[in-house]
């Protein structure tokens, strides 16, 4: 493959200048994600409010797969609500699986840029890390929405 | 032997191994090594016409397997100068050795207040078996740290030492650093503080002659898999009376001498610690890997190995952005170059050269309590065999050069 489509534009800007690096106050949810095969550590933080993610962020440090895959992440989950967003990350996981269809990939707007990584199997875990933790955070979260109307 | 005479004998060498026909610089020698053609014939050979269950059948195949197997044991024995082929245990590599040895030593010898010193620079295999064994015994796990270079001190040995120490566990070779440790010294001084001390030897025993009788170490672990043999034959050398005091790891066929009811004797050592079925086409790889390196000689195999470490080393200081870890000097480097990329992740680094074909290693080389020590996160190796060249390492600079390039910077 050739190795500048793997690390395309959207990877290396994303990776280069992340908007969303940085701690954020007050989070309503945060979780650590850890990837075993390299011992990196990602934190999320989401603010959740009425079922809809307000803000969101991630800390921590990884390669450039893994960071601006979750900076894309968070830029698309913003203002969207925990549901859709659960959906986005499913989509998300199962394209890194070649098991996505190519309307669903269309939904992931940028983070399809990451598609080729699901040819890369030594990278698939960089790739879904935020992903992976986003879902994992938001598990129970759709009862609670419901819960609290 | 001038340079061109070296680059001949280095060319012919790599043709009997058949994977480095692949058009790849393979830079990942310390994880495992590639196999010369004489280790697969012979792995051929004994499962064509030698193969059966040994020390069961009375027949004379079985027979057969069984000399087969012994001889690898007196082979490994002369290889690295254990005093009897009994002191020879074979298991299926480094980590299950060190699991053996740290389960079943740890047994009878350990108790509460009692101290294991480990370093900090050890493989996850050669600390997550004391520091289970140290806690289940209510004895501490004490830390032994070398200077950033990963050198250890006489101050810092001194320092950890005492009446309560019980063993010391402690790699030959850091798989990270690429320092050498002074076993002999070490050793010396760990019998004179009346403990024992087990040397890993999994990035030592493939590069250099390790001669057990003139360190003075109690045990030695290693892997075949790093020194031309084959997967999943290992070895835990052990000095005859510890391992006649020590319990069975593993109990099941063929490591005892009787077995009623109510009475179980077991068998001698080693067959005490070769519980079921044994890997005998591995012991016998291992042996013809054995016979490979004596017949490349030490002198040719330790010559270009520094060469090319040197050159790797040299070079990366040349490029820039880069952080060496370890030693500046690279003749405390061993084959092993270990380093970091300025803003760029180890993963990456590995996966841009990866992709031009060049292997080499990137995360924290199971060995995060190092990378604390270090203070990061993971980083990348390069690590070398003989069988590599000049060209090799080129191309490994010339592709390290690209990659802050590609990632924008």
């Amino acid at each position: 493959m050739d190795i500048k489509r793997f690390y395309n534009e959207i990877v290396t800007d994303h990776n280069l200048h992340p908007l969303h690096k940085h701690p954020i106050e007050n989070p309503d949810i945060e979780l650590e994600g850890v990837n075993p095969s390299c011992g990196d550590e990602i934190t999320v933080q989401l603010k959740v409010k009425d079922g809809i993610i307000t803000d969101g962020s991630f800390i921590g440090d990884g390669c450039a797969v893994s960071q601006a895959s979750a900076d894309i992440m968070i830029d698309m989950v913003i203002g969207k609500t925990v549901e859709e967003a659960r959906h986005l990350a499913d989509i998300f996981i199962r394209m890194i699986k070649c098991n996505a269809t190519r309307e669903e990939i269309e939904e992931l707007r940028e983070a399809g840029a990451l598609e080729d990584i699901s040819h890369n199997p030594a990278r698939v875990k960089c790739a879904v890390l935020g992903w992976h933790t986003l879902d994992e955070m938001t598990k129970d979260m759709r009862y609670d929405a419901k819960d609290q109307k | 032997m001038n340079k061109e005479e070296t680059k001949d004998l280095i060319t012919d060498y790599r043709k009997l191994f058949p994977l480095l026909s692949e058009d790849i610089a393979y830079l990942d020698n310390a994880a495992t090594t590639q196999k010369p053609i004489m280790v697969l014939d012979v792995l051929k050979r004994y499962y064509e016409h030698d193969n059966a269950n040994p020390f069961r059948g009375v027949y004379d195949l079985s027979e057969r397997a069984t000399e087969n197997y012994e001889a690898a044991r007196v082979k490994v024995a002369g290889f690295i100068n254990a005093e009897f082929p009994e002191e020879i245990v074979f298991v299926r590599n480094a980590t299950e050795a060190l699991n053996l040895l740290a389960y079943s030593w740890c047994e009878d010898n350990l108790s509460e207040g009692d101290e294991v010193v480990v370093s900090v620079m050890e493989h996850h295999s050669d600390f997550l078996p004391w520091k289970y064994m140290a806690e289940k015994k209510g004895a501490t796990l004490v830390k032994l740290e070398p200077d950033q270079t990963g050198l250890i001190t006489d101050e810092s040995l001194d320092s950890v030492l005492s009446e309560k120490t019980k063993i010391v566990a402690l790699t030959h070779i850091s798989n990270v650093l690429g320092r050498e440790n002074d076993i002999k010294h070490i050793a010396e001084k760990v019998h004179a503080a009346g403990a024992l001390i087990s040397v890993d030897g999994a990035q030592s025993v493939p590069h250099t002659a390790v001669d057990v009788r003139d360190l003075d170490c109690d045990f030695l672990s290693f892997s075949g898999h790093k020194m031309f043999a084959p997967m999943g034959i290992g070895v835990l050398y052990g000095k005859r009376k510890h391992l006649e005091a020590m319990k069975p790891f593993l109990y099941g066929g063929e490591m005892i001498q009787t077995v009623h009811w109510d009475r179980v004797t077991y068998a001698e050592i080693p067959h005490k610690f070769e519980a079921g079925t044994v890997n005998v086409g591995g012991a016998v790889g291992l042996s013809a890997a054995i016979d490979f390196i004596n017949k490349v000689g030490w002198d040719t195999i330790e010559a270009q190995e520094k060469r090319l470490t040197e050159k790797a080393v040299l070079g990366i200081k040349e490029l820039g952005h880069i952080r060496l870890i370890g030693s500046p000097n690279p003749d405390e480097h061993k084959g092993i170059v270990t380093f970091c990329v300025e803003g760029v992740h180890p993963h990456d680094v590995a996966d841009i050269l990866g992709k031009s074909g060049v292997c080499i290693r990137a995360g924290h080389h199971c060995a995060q309590p190092l990378m604390d020590h270090l203070g990061v996160k993971s980083t990348c190796r390069a690590s070398f065999a003989f069988y590599n060249t000049d060209e090799e390492v080129d191309r490994f600079l010339t592709e390290l050069s690209k990659v802050r390039g590609l990632l924008g910077y």
